[in-house]
């Protein structure tokens, strides 16, 4: 089965400005990939040219197989923008089943009920757009890009404008969309959120993909941190594999031990190194 | 073409909620009460003026001068508000709506952009079409009910002010594609404008017999087909006109009525289909 979302060399400039040099990506079907960069890296110009809304100079970018913009990748996809509106005179419910007809989704009733629960709107379907908070009008927007089950879904800045509450309802959903199966391309500058999240972290410099892998993965060990009698001890360069020998010599050389951590590079400082630490996110 | 209805649909809603549709609304009225008044004036001014004998034996016609001269200016008046209409319900449909994130939420969803920009082109139509009618047919009323006159042909030239106003729409909406809604706006009425001097320069051109200006009007007119629609309804308001009022007629304030021929229609669903097929393929090719 073809991927739920592949870049392949994607280019794309505007007159002087390459924002993307050739970009080569993969999200599988069912994977959480977070999409990091400072401003100006070129990930919304990825995430647009995939959804059919600028179009590529160089390389090209398939849907589930399909060329993106073509009516089958966007049948396959949905899509929040990192800036977006909706007219401020429909209803919430309205709005979504503009959508529902728009998408050709049969869900009716039932599915707009569903993903206004999901967004925790449930209390909100007959209240118009105008009266809703930036918030609210957020997580419409992404009940919005879920309307008619996509299998894939470009989330683009999606807590933007939420407060801890709502980027909480946010994560429970990305947890519930994995849970379902559902691929998602995440451009988020909250590096916490990603880590939290995300099967996959990519991240864009220059329109360049400088660093991609598990957060796992792209870890360096920093040390072990062992609490003892006297402090805290570090075993720099140590890795996970070194902690039971560290303690067992520090037990056996008479310290008492009150607590072992291995530390790792954090998602922050694989991002500030991949992209340059004068370049905030 | 599945998305064209629910396109429409989603037009004409935003259509009618935008305050300018409130605001065209107020002005239609304030002027259909102002031709109502002007009108019932003129009628009566008109009956308590006796034309000397050699006009009448030339077969000047004052209540055909009068209602046909009034009812010029209510068809150059609907002609206005509706192209008021058109521009403002068009003039930001692509890079307006882009720029303000109404666009790609839509753009994204698998109707396709030109079934999205033919439908937006089809709603503000339909809505300024029915505007047009309306206001055409508000007017006629008014002209029938104060002087007791109605034009020669009644139904070809209100079809074919909405016609203008549709050709407008066109226009407008191709300017959406290029221009921010600001700089489109000013596009579209200077277009109007042009399409008007156009008919004035004709009008001069005929008093003074300048062929010159007759060419430049007839060749402004068929590159403005609004405007040859426009002079060609009103040439139909007093088709079966004779002797003196017709040429007095001719001379009236609003562009020189002219009959278009037999290929204005053909050639009026030509210049749309090339617009919006213009606008489609710049759309189709634009980044948002």
């Amino acid at each position: 089965m073809a991927a739920a979302f592949t870049a392949r060399g994607l280019v794309k400039r505007y007159g002087p400005v390459t924002a993307l040099a050739g970009v080569d990506l993969d999200v599988e079907e069912g994977e959480l990939v977070g999409l990091l960069g400072p401003n100006g890296a070129g990930k919304s110009t990825l995430v647009k040219i995939g959804c059919g809304l600028v179009r590529a100079s160089a390389g090209e970018a398939r849907v589930r197989g399909a060329r993106a913009g073509s009516a089958e990748a966007r049948a396959a996809m949905g899509y929040l923008a990192e800036l977006f509106r909706f007219p401020g005179w429909y209803a919430a419910d309205e709005l979504l089943h503009l959508h529902q007809r728009l998408a050709g989704s049969a869900g009716g009733e039932a599915e707009r009920a569903e993903l206004l629960d999901l967004v925790g709107l449930a209390d909100a379907r007959g209240r118009r757009i105008e009266q809703m908070s930036k918030g609210m009008q957020q997580r419409l927007g992404i009940a919005q890009a879920l309307v008619g089950s996509p299998p894939f879904l470009f989330l683009d800045e999606p807590t933007s404008a939420l407060d801890p509450a709502g980027r909480r309802t946010v994560r429970r959903l990305l947890e519930e969309l994995r849970r379902r199966g559902v691929a998602v391309l995440l451009n988020s500058h909250l590096l916490s959120e990603i880590e939290l999240v995300c099967d996959r972290v990519a991240i864009l410099a220059g329109g360049q993909l400088v660093a991609e892998g598990r957060p796992s993965e792209l870890a360096r060990p920093r040390g072990v941190e062992v609490d003892v009698n006297g402090g805290t001890r570090l075993f720099a360069g140590a890795r996970r594999d070194d902690a039971p020998r560290i303690v067992a010599e520090l037990v056996a050389g008479g310290e008492q031990v009150f607590g072992v951590r291995v530390l790792e590079t954090t998602l922050e400082e694989i991002y500030l190194e991949a992209v340059g630490e004068e370049s905030g996110p | 073409m599945r998305g064209v209805p629910i396109v429409i649909g989603y037009a004409i809603r935003e259509s009618v909620r935008r305050r300018v549709f409130i605001v065209v609304l107020v002005l239609t009225a304030a002027f259909l009460g102002l031709y109502g008044l002007g009108a019932d004036k003129a009628f009566e001014e008109a009956q308590g003026v006796a034309p000397p004998t050699e006009a009448v034996l030339a077969g000047l016609d004052s209540t055909e001068l009068t209602g046909a001269t009034l009812f010029g200016l209510s068809m150059f008046g609907t002609l206005f508000l509706g192209t008021v209409l058109a521009a403002f319900l068009t003039l930001g449909v692509v890079r307006g709506d882009a720029e303000r994130g109404l666009l790609q939420p839509l753009v994204v969803r698998p109707i396709g952009r030109p079934t999205l920009l033919f439908a937006r082109f089809l709603a503000a139509a339909l809505v300024c079409g029915l505007y047009v009618l309306t206001v055409f047919g508000g007017a006629l009323l008014i002209t029938w009910a104060t002087g007791d006159w109605v034009p020669d042909r009644i139904v070809a030239p209100a079809i074919q002010l909405a016609a203008g106003v549709a050709v407008i729409a066109a226009i407008s909406l191709l300017g959406s594609v290029f221009l921010t809604t600001t700089a489109n706006g000013i596009a579209v009425f200077m277009i109007f404008g042009a399409g008007l001097v156009a008919g004035l320069l004709g009008q001069i051109g005929e008093v003074l017999e300048s062929d010159t200006l007759t060419r430049v009007a007839e060749i402004s007119s068929w590159v403005l087909p609004f405007e040859a629609l426009y002079q060609d309804g009103l040439n139909a308001i007093t088709a079966d006109s004779t002797g003196l009022t017709e040429f007095a007629l001719q001379l009236g304030p609003f562009g020189g009525a002219q009959a278009a021929g037999g290929f204005l229609w053909p050639w009026t669903l030509t210049y749309l289909l090339l617009v919006c097929g213009a606008a489609t393929a710049a759309f189709a090719r634009k980044d948002l």
